[in-house]
């Protein structure tokens, strides 16, 4: 199993305050691999440095090319999607507008996996985003990632802010997905995780404390329970 | 055997040097200044005329007025980090007001001045607290006050040309009336006296906002700065700092105004024009904002490059150069727009900071060497 | 009555060169966070490019127009290129520098007219065709007030149906709301950004070129007056270029020339100030959420 994405020793700095103090962990080129710690870790500035979205000292590899330091368009390009924490979803355009927008080849979008798994956007095409629901515009989010051929795909709290029953559609769309892309996991919520995700990175104040088998992690409640702060309960 | 717990002398001395240079260096510049007008040096390029020709002192006494008013101006926009575009406006009031009083209200020069302030600092109170509350709209960002400032200065350029009741005289402005003003400053003969009077507003200014930065109330404002969120959860209410600050800017500015009336003869509605306080702005990031040097360096440097390079495009050596070159040169505010514009690429924070990169070079071609 | 429909025409056609000034300023403001004090230089750009070509196309009357305008817009474009990829563009993370930058322009553009042109204004004589009036409901408008309220009509359509219908009209709308996010989705905004910019001086040559004919003469200083009105409606009207831009225009002009007439002459300009104030004061007023 190679590493898809590899970063090593990065280093985040935000307006004077070190936020990520050397991270170093892998992303297999299959399966779900889940970030997880407590709130304010990290995580989230993690992925955002992998992104460029926020200037990082440090090395980050994508399938073998080194794209520290690239603009975020760039690296996208090279076949990354990304459902942000906060959706990203623009209120004032239309569903079919935001979709459209996430074409990278105009034309050569796979527009019947979205509508396949998303029939329900069919149907919005042409409301306003603004309008949308909670779960409706993470569908956006994460359909908006199904568009392109993606190596990786990269989901920050898909399930935040959601209803039980949505959480549950939402992770059954992101379970279908990881059959074909392997796809990093950011996520609070230990039963998502469990369903879904093969290997755990877990961070702490900025640093890894811990990376294995999420199976392994979940048995140990004593070590769930210290490292995320939950009990690990089935 | 007891050991010496003294501090050693070496620890001892480097803080006693910090505060000599911090002394003496302006202390040594003051006493140059204050004596300038006594030299006969020739200085034929930068001012055309020996040092003490009234030519040269009334151009230095203009820089002086310069230097105050970009000190008072780098205080909101350095240290405070804001942009105000009316800062012309308390410059024209305390112009307009002190020309006016002296003419209407047959007040002596000096307290027909200390109203002209008065009156600078009252409106700069009542505008800034305006200003300040649009600040708040989240919807335009900073700039909410920025461009609440330009329109009242817009206004205030609106009202000098409209020429109410031939009060301001319009587009032309208001002379200065003689008749008030003692005379010893009056008159080609006591340009001197000008200049010493425009270095002292200009030491003044400095002296002022240097002692309040360096008390706790600088430290607010930088912090302000900085994060104004941060300020405003730490307890303290940053927007009456930021009004107290263009309180005393104002004051300054006004009092600036007075100077300048007497030093340049008269009050001209340029004093309102968006020109100005850009051309404020320039001075300040010229010379480096928000540094204790900066602004002087900006604002004596602005109005000297002006002048000389107005008075260098009528020679007859320019007037022969071809066009592509003489017509850059015939409007001093392109090189100025332009050297600014560079500036703001090459010269990140400003022309103090020249001595430390010619230092860093210097350092670097050394160090290459084992 | 004449008066009134005088006023309103006039205030209408006025307002009309506010909208295009504004148009583009509010375009780079909303997608590139950048006040640009330049728009100004390339409103004076196009005026003076519209000025030269006019006078040499006199024979060919409102055709010759038409092309001056063109020719104002074509070179307020390339102007604003060059400004952006050379000047605006390299600064991308350090956004005072960009407004700094602008500020620098602005002083030093305007001076340049002024040392090529001179500071006397240069009359602009109308093309024949255009030059007269027309008679509304009993008053005598004069026909650069239709002239002007076509052209911003024309270009309202035009930039509705840019941002509207094409593929970098929708990244234009989606950048304006969340730059980075339109990165995250592998775009290139910086593209956008030299497009809007771009856009923005075209408009602000039109206006130019119209300002001519609407003042019958140009100078090097119109164009920083206008700027300011044009700040005053992109403040009043939302940062969006969505119809609060053209509203706010409408009554800016509206309000400047009613005001002139009734209260005093010169009071107009006051009275924007006023509107500018209570409209920043009352922050709810301000967000405009129209969509485009």
């Amino acid at each position: 199993m190679t590493a898809l994405l590899e970063v090593a020793d990065v280093r985040v700095r935000i307006a004077g305050s070190a936020i990520l103090h050397g991270i170093g962990f892998e992303v297999p080129d299959t399966g779900v691999t889940a970030l997880l710690g407590r709130n304010g870790v990290g995580k989230t500035t993690t992925v955002r440095a992998v992104l460029g979205l926020v200037p990082c000292t440090g090395r980050i590899t994508l399938a073998g090319r080194d794209v520290t330091g690239w603009p975020t368009h760039r690296i996208v390009r090279e076949g990354v999607g990304y459902a942000p924490e906060d959706r990203g979803v623009f209120t004032g355009l239309t569903v079919a507008e935001n979709l459209a927008l996430a074409e990278r080849i105009p034309g050569d979008a796979d527009y019947d996996t979205v509508f396949a798994l998303f029939p329900e956007l069919r149907a919005r095409s042409a409301q306003r985003a603004g309008t949308l629901s909670g779960g409706q515009q993470q569908m956006v989010a994460v359909a908006r990632t199904l568009l392109n051929r993606n190596r990786l795909v990269i989901a920050d709290e898909p399930t935040k802010g959601l209803a039980p029953k949505v959480v549950g559609e939402v992770t059954d769309v992101l379970a279908r997905i990881a059959e074909r892309v392997p796809l990093l996991l950011v996520e609070q919520n230990l039963a998502v995780v469990r369903r879904l995700a093969r290997h755990a990175v877990v961070l702490s104040a900025g640093r890894v404390v811990h990376t294995g088998p999420v199976a392994e992690l979940v048995a140990d409640q004593d070590r769930t329970r210290a490292l995320l702060g939950v009990g690990g309960a089935p | 055997m007891a050991t010496q717990t003294t501090t050693p002398p070496a620890v001892a001395w480097p803080r006693a040097g910090r505060l000599v240079r911090r002394c003496v260096g302006p202390a040594v510049v003051l006493v140059v200044a204050v004596l300038l007008p006594y030299g006969t040096l020739p200085v034929p390029l930068l001012l055309g005329g020996p040092l003490n020709s009234a030519g040269s002192l009334q151009l230095l006494a203009t820089c002086l007025v310069f230097a105050g008013l970009a000190v008072g101006y780098d205080l909101l926009f350095g240290r405070l980090g804001l942009m105000s575009f009316g800062h012309g406006l308390y410059v024209a009031v305390g112009a307009y007001s002190a020309q006016l009083a002296m003419a209407h209200l047959d007040l002596p020069l000096l307290p027909a001045a200390l109203l002209a302030a008065a009156a600078g600092t009252v409106l700069a109170a009542v505008l800034g607290a305006i200003s300040l509350r649009a600040n708040k709209t989240t919807a335009l960002g900073g700039i909410g006050f920025a461009m609440v400032t330009l329109a009242f200065a817009q206004a205030g350029s609106v009202l000098v040309n409209t020429d109410p009741g031939g009060l301001t005289g319009g587009e032309e402005g208001l002379p200065l009336d003689a008749d008030r003003v003692p005379g010893a400053l009056v008159g080609v003969a006591h340009t001197a006296q000008l200049y010493w009077l425009a270095l002292g507003y200009a030491v003044v200014c400095v002296a002022v906002v240097w002692w309040a930065t360096s008390r706790p109330v600088g430290q607010v404002w930088q912090a302000i700065r900085d994060n104004e969120v941060r300020v405003d959860v730490l307890g303290l209410n940053p927007r009456r700092y930021q009004w107290g600050a263009l309180v005393l800017a104002g004051g300054l500015g006004s009092a600036g105004g007075v100077v300048y009336l007497l030093v340049t003869g008269g009050a001209t509605a340029q004093l309102t024009s968006t020109t100005f306080t850009l051309s404020l702005l320039v001075m300040v990031v010229l010379g480096g904002s928000g540094t204790r040097w900066g602004p002087i360096v900006g604002g004596l440097l602005y109005p000297l490059l002006d002048q000389r390079l107005t008075a260098l495009a009528g020679t007859p050596a320019v007037q022969h150069l071809p066009a592509v070159l003489r017509v850059p040169i015939s409007q001093p505010l392109v090189i100025l727009g332009a050297l600014f514009v560079l500036a703001v690429f090459v010269l990140k924070g400003g022309m103090v900071t020249l001595p430390a990169r010619v230092r860093t070079w210097f350092r670097r071609r050394a160090g290459t060497s084992p | 009555m004449s008066t009134v429909v005088l006023l309103a025409l006039t205030g209408l056609g006025v307002g009309a060169l506010y909208y295009l000034v504004a148009a583009g300023l509010s375009l780079i403001f909303g997608l590139m966070d950048v006040v640009n004090f330049a728009h100004g230089a390339l409103l004076t750009g196009g005026a003076y490019a519209a000025w030269w070509l006019a006078g040499r196309l006199a024979r060919w009357g409102v055709g010759g127009f038409v092309l001056a305008v063109l020719f104002g817009a074509a070179v307020g474009l390339v102007l604003a290129t060059v400004v952006e990829t050379m000047l605006i563009r390299p600064l991308y993370q350090r956004r005072q520098g960009q407004l700094l930058v602008t500020v620098g322009l602005s002083l030093a553009l305007p001076a340049l007219a002024t040392g090529i042109w001179g500071a006397d204004p240069r009359t602009s004589t109308p093309p024949a065709g255009l030059g007269g009036t027309v008679r509304v409901l009993g008053a005598a408008v004069p026909a650069d007030r239709f002239v002007l309220i076509g052209a911003a009509g024309v270009v309202v359509l035009a930039l509705w149906l840019f941002l509207a219908r094409t593929r970098y009209g929708l990244i234009v709308r989606a950048g304006v709301e969340d730059r980075a996010m339109v990165g995250a989705l592998g775009i290139d905004v910086r593209r956008a950004f030299t497009l809007v910019f771009a856009l923005g001086g075209a408009l602000a040559g039109v206006g130019g070129a119209l300002a001519n004919l609407y003042y019958g003469e140009v100078d090097p200083g119109q164009g920083t007056s206008l700027l300011i009105f044009a700040f005053v409606v992109v403040v009043v009207g939302g940062m969006r270029p969505t119809t609060g831009v053209v509203l706010a225009a409408a009554v800016i002009g509206l309000v400047q020339q009613f005001a002139d007439y009734y209260l005093a002459s010169g009071l107009g300009d006051l009275s924007l100030v006023v509107v500018l104030a209570a409209v920043l004061l009352r922050p709810d007023r301000l967000v405009t959420r129209t969509t485009v």
